[in-house]
C-alpha cells in the first residue's frame, strides 16, 4: 500500500523557511522529509534550499541537516552514511537535495562518484530549470527557449539554444538500484517513490520537476498545476528505472496543448509559432524513443 | 616498539592506522600515493578497520571527509599539489565547521610548468585556510605527528583540521630506520573521538549554516582561537607522548645551535637535516651559525621565533616557495614575527628547491657567507636577487 | 511536531556557538509579514481532503477535526491551498 496524505507523517520538518511564496523546491523537500521520517539526514549544497532554510539562528530543519560545498552534495552523503557505518549505525537515511546546477552541473562528477560505488544514500534532485537562486541563470537543465538572465531573448539570441538534460537517464546509465522522475503536481507519485526508494540498499536518485513562480514567470498559487501541466503535455515524464530497465508510470493517450503550457510562463513570453513548433517536435521525438525503450508500467 | 624500514609515506601510513580512522576517502595523486595504497592494504587485511571510499576526485575525498566528521566519525585524507588546489574550497569549509580532519600533503611543485617533484608552495599557499600546518623534517617525526594530529585537532579547545606535510619524494620516498609503537601505546596515548559538533539522531541538528554580519565575525573569532589554542595543545601531546614513547619534540619549533649563534638559517621540512649538516661544518671552523627549524606554520610560531633569534644580528629564510611580486610567504611571516615580537635582526630570504631543484650543502654554506655582509634581499638560490 | 518560534535569539558571543551547529527546528522570525493575501477556510465547506495540507510548500496547514487550519505566522500567502482546493473551500482575502 502506498503512503499517502493519511498515512504521512504528520510532523513538519522543513517550517519557517524563507523560501519564495509558492516555491516548488520547498514542497519537495517538505514531502520527501515527511516520508523518511525524523530519522533522515539531509544533505544540501550551496543553492536555494540551504539559502532560505539555515540562516543562524533561523534554522528551520527539524531533523538532521547540514549544508554541503556546491559540487559535494554526493560526496558528503557518501560520507554521513559511511561515518555513520563505521559507528555501527545503519537505521537512518542519508538524502541529498540539489537543485538543478547543483546535480546536472557542478554537482555531477560526486553523484556520479557515489553511484559507481553505490553508497546507500538517496539523491534528488529538484528540479526548477535554472540557477533560481542567484536570480534565474541558466543550467543545463534549462529547457530550449527560456529565457534567463543569461539567456536573454532578442534579436539575435532567443533564449536559451539547448536542450535540457536528460539526468535521469545519465543516472540510470550508471546501472543505479534506482532512479525515477517525478513532478510536484503529481505528489502522490512522489511520495510513492520517495517511499519506495527508502527501502532499497544501494544508491538511489530521484528526479523531480519543481517550478520556481520567480523564474517561471507564473503567478505564486500555479506552482503545482504548471507542473501537472508540464506531465499531461508530454514535456516531462513520470517513470521509473530498476533492476537494469525502465518503465514509464504514465502514458497520456493524448497530450494536452504545449502551445498553452508555454503561453502562461513568462520565460517563454518571445517564443513564436515557429519555435514551439521544435519544441513539440523534440517532444514526440522523445517519446518516440520511450515508447521503443521504456515497458508501459 | 618495532623497528622497520619505512618510507615516508609508509611511516606516515603506519601512524594513521595506529591512529583508527574510522572513514578514509582519498584520491590518488603522486608523490602521495603510497599513503592511499598502504591504508587500503591494511583495510583488506585487517590491521586497521576503517571505511575506505575510493572517491572520484580531491573535492570529494575532503568533502567526504567532513561529511563523516559531521557524524561523529574521525576521518582521513591525503593529497598533494594540484590535489590540494582542487580541494582549497574544502580547506576553508573544514575549518570553518571545526571538523577536525587530518590530511596528509605531500609537498609538491603546482603547474604551470608541470613538475612532481617538491617545494612547498602547494601548502603554503593555503596557509590562511584556517589549518594546523605541520612540516616533518624526517620518516620518524612524520610516523610521530600522524599520531599526534588527531590528539591535537580534536582536542576540544582546538577542533580545527590539521594538514601534515611532509616534503614529496625527499621525504616522502626516502627509507630510514622507523620506530613503530605497539597498537597499545597508540591506544593508551590517543583518545577517542568525542565532539558535540555532529548531527546526532537522537538529537537532531543543524551544521555549516550560514551566518550573517551580526553573528559571523564571532565564528571566525572563535575559529582563530581554536587554531591559537593548538600550540599549548601541541606541548601537552608531545608531553605525553614522551611519557609513553620516549621520543621528545620540541614544540612550534626546533632551535640547533642557536644559542651563540650570530647567523641563523631560518627553515622547515626535510631539508632542515642538511642545513643542520652545513652548521656543525662551519661550527668546526669557528663559526657562530645555528638553525631555527619550524615545525608548524600554523599557528604561527611568531614569538617562538623572535625568541630564538634575537641575539643574532642576521637570520636568512631558506624557503620553497615564492609568493610572486612579493618574496616567499615564510619569510613574510617571519619579518612581521621579529618586528611584532621586538627582535631586531637583519633578514634575507632564500628561495631554492622549486620543482625539486636540489639545494647543496655549498647553496647553504653560501647563504651563510652571504649574510655576514648584513645585505637584505630576495635571492633565488642559483640564479640571483632582487635588492629590497 | 514541528521547528517553532523560540523565545532567546543568541547573541552574544557566550551564546553563539563555537562551531556552526545548533539545535535543529529553531526558529526565530515569522513569515507572516511576507503576505499580501491570506488564505481563509471555509469551515461549512472543507470537507478535510487533506489537499491544502499535502501541497502547502510551507507546511502550514494541518487537518484539526476534520477540518483545515493554518498557522497564519508561517503562512506567505501564496495561494497553491486555493488553487488544489476541489471544493473551492478556500478563499484569499486582502491583508490589511
Amino acid at each position: 500500500m502506498s503512503i499517502n496524505a493519511k498515512t504521512l507523517d504528520k510532523t513538519e520538518y522543513f517550517y519557517g523557511h524563507k523560501a519564495c511564496a509558492g516555491c516548488g523546491g520547498s514542497l519537495a523537500v517538505r514531502i520527501a522529509l515527511k516520508v523518511l521520517g525524523k530519522r533522515s539526514i539531509a544533505v544540501l549544497p550551496a543553492g536555494c534550499m540551504s539559502a532560505v532554510g539555515f540562516n543562524f539562528p533561523q534554522l528551520c530543519f527539524g531533523n538532521n541537516a547540514i549544508i554541503s560545498t556546491f559540487a559535494g552534495t554526493a560526496s558528503m552523503l557518501t560520507g554521513v552514511y559511511a561515518g555513520l557505518k563505521a559507528q555501527g549505525i545503519t537505521d537512518f537515511q542519508a538524502v541529498g537535495f540539489a537543485g538543478d546546477g547543483g546535480t546536472a552541473d557542478i554537482g555531477l562528477q560526486a553523484l556520479s562518484g557515489a553511484i559507481d560505488r553505490n553508497d546507500d544514500i538517496l539523491y534528488i534532485c529538484y528540479d526548477n530549470e535554472a540557477y533560481m537562486n542567484t536570480g534565474i541563470q541558466k543550467s543545463s537543465l534549462t529547457p530550449f527557449g527560456a529565457k534567463t538572465t543569461t539567456t536573454p531573448a532578442g534579436k539575435n539570441i532567443r533564449g536559451n539554444l539547448r536542450q535540457k538534460k536528460n539526468m535521469f537517464e545519465i543516472a540510470a546509465a550508471h546501472d543505479i538500484p534506482y532512479a525515477a522522475t517525478a513532478s510536484i503536481g503529481y505528489i502522490n507519485d512522489f511520495m510513492a517513490k520517495v517511499e519506495k526508494a527508502s527501502k532499497i540498499r544501494g544508491t538511489k536518485y530521484i528526479h523531480v520537476i519543481a517550478p520556481c513562480p520567480t523564474g517561471w514567470g507564473v503567478a505564486s498559487d500555479q506552482t503545482v498545476d504548471i507542473a501537472k501541466e508540464v506531465v499531461d503535455c508530454g514535456l516531462w515524464y513520470l517513470a521509473e528505472y530498476e533492476n537494469g530497465s525502465f518503465k514509464i508510470n504514465r502514458r497520456p493517450k493524448e497530450f494536452s496543448s504545449v502551445e498553452e503550457y508555454i503561453r502562461r510562463q513568462g520565460r517563454f513570453k518571445h517564443l513564436n509559432d515557429e519555435d514551439i513548433k521544435v519544441i513539440i517536435d523534440s517532444r514526440d521525438k522523445k517519446w518516440e524513443a520511450i515508447d521503443k525503450t521504456y515497458s508501459l508500467q | 616498539m618495532a623497528k622497520k624500514f619505512l618510507s615516508g609515506n609508509e611511516a606516515f601510513a603506519e601512524g594513521i592506522r595506529l591512529a583508527r580512522p574510522q572513514v578514509i576517502s582519498a584520491y590518488p595523486i603522486t608523490p602521495q600515493t603510497i599513503v592511499v595504497e598502504r591504508l587500503s592494504e591494511m583495510v583488506e587485511d585487517k590491521s586497521l578497520e576503517s571505511e575506505f571510499i575510493h572517491v572520484e576526485s580531491e573535492h570529494s575525498a575532503l568533502s567526504c571527509a567532513m561529511g563523516a566528521s559531521a557524524v561523529g566519525a574521525r576521518a582521513f585524507t591525503a593529497t598533494s599539489s594540484q590535489g590540494l588546489l582542487y580541494m582549497a574550497e574544502g580547506l576553508y569549509y573544514a575549518s570553518g565547521g571545526r571538523f577536525p580532519i587530518v590530511m596528509m600533503n605531500a609537498n609538491r611543485s603546482t603547474a604551470l610548468p608541470w613538475n612532481i617533484y617538491g617545494d612547498q608552495r602547494d601548502s603554503l599557499s593555503q596557509l590562511d585556510s584556517g589549518w594546523i600546518q605541520s612540516y616533518a623534517e624526517n620518516a620518524q617525526e612524520a610516523l610521530d605527528m600522524a599520531l599526534m594530529s588527531y590528539y591535537i585537532a580534536e582536542h576540544k579547545d582546538v577542533s580545527t583540521p590539521y594538514m601534515a606535510n611532509l616534503d614529496g619524494f625527499v621525504l616522502t620516498h626516502t627509507y630510514e630506520v622507523v620506530d613503530v609503537p605497539e597498537r597499545e601505546q597508540a591506544d593508551r596515548f590517543l583518545p577517542k573521538f568525542t565532539t558535540d559538533n555532529k548531527l546526532d539522531l537522537e538529537n537532531p541538528r543543524n551544521l555549516a549554516f550560514s551566518a550573517g554580519p551580526d553573528h559571523n565575525y564571532i565564528f571566525k573569532y572563535k575559529e582563530h582561537e581554536g587554531l591559537l589554542n593548538a600550540a599549548k595543545v601541541i606541548d601537552e601531546a608531545e608531553e605525553k607522548f614522551a611519557d609513553i614513547f620516549g621520543r621528545r619534540y620540541t614544540g612550534l619549533i626546533e632551535t640547533y645551535k642557536t644559542e651563540d649563534a650570530e647567523r641563523i638559517i631560518i627553515t622547515l621540512g626535510s631539508i632542515s637535516g642538511l642545513v643542520k649538516e652545513t652548521v656543525n661544518k662551519l661550527r668546526e671552523k669557528d663559526e657562530k651559525v645555528g638553525v631555527v627549524r619550524i615545525r608548524y606554520m600554523r599557528p604561527f610560531p611568531g614569538k617562538e621565533i623572535a625568541e630564538a633569534v634575537k641575539n643574532a644580528s642576521h637570520i636568512a629564510v631558506l624557503e620553497k616557495d615564492i609568493s610572486f611580486g612579493n618574496e616567499g610567504t615564510v619569510y613574510t611571516n617571519v619579518n612581521s614575527a621579529l618586528h611584532r615580537f621586538g627582535a631586531d635582526v637583519r633578514s634575507s630570504d632564500y628561495i631554492g628547491g622549486l620543482g625539486g631543484k636540489n639545494i647543496s650543502s655549498a647553496d647553504i654554506e653560501d647563504i651563510f657567507e652571504r649574510i655576514k655582509n648584513d645585505d637584505t634581499e630576495v635571492r633565488f638560490l642559483g640564479i640571483g636577487g632582487e635588492e629590497n | 511536531m514541528r521547528p517553532y518560534l523560540r523565545e532567546k535569539i543568541p547573541s552574544s558571543i557566550d551564546e553563539i556557538p563555537s562551531a556552526t551547529a545548533y539545535e535543529a527546528g529553531y526558529l526565530v522570525t515569522k513569515n507572516s509579514g511576507w503576505r499580501n493575501v491570506r488564505p481563509v477556510i471555509d469551515t461549512a465547506t472543507c470537507v478535510g481532503c487533506q489537499n491544502c495540507y499535502l501541497y502547502c510548500p510551507d507546511g502550514v496547514i494541518s487537518i484539526e477535526d476534520g477540518k483545515a487550519k493554518i498557522d497564519y505566522d508561517f503562512c506567505k500567502g501564496c495561494g497553491i491551498c486555493r488553487t488544489v482546493c476541489k471544493p473551492g473551500a478556500i478563499r484569499m482575502e486582502a491583508e490589511k
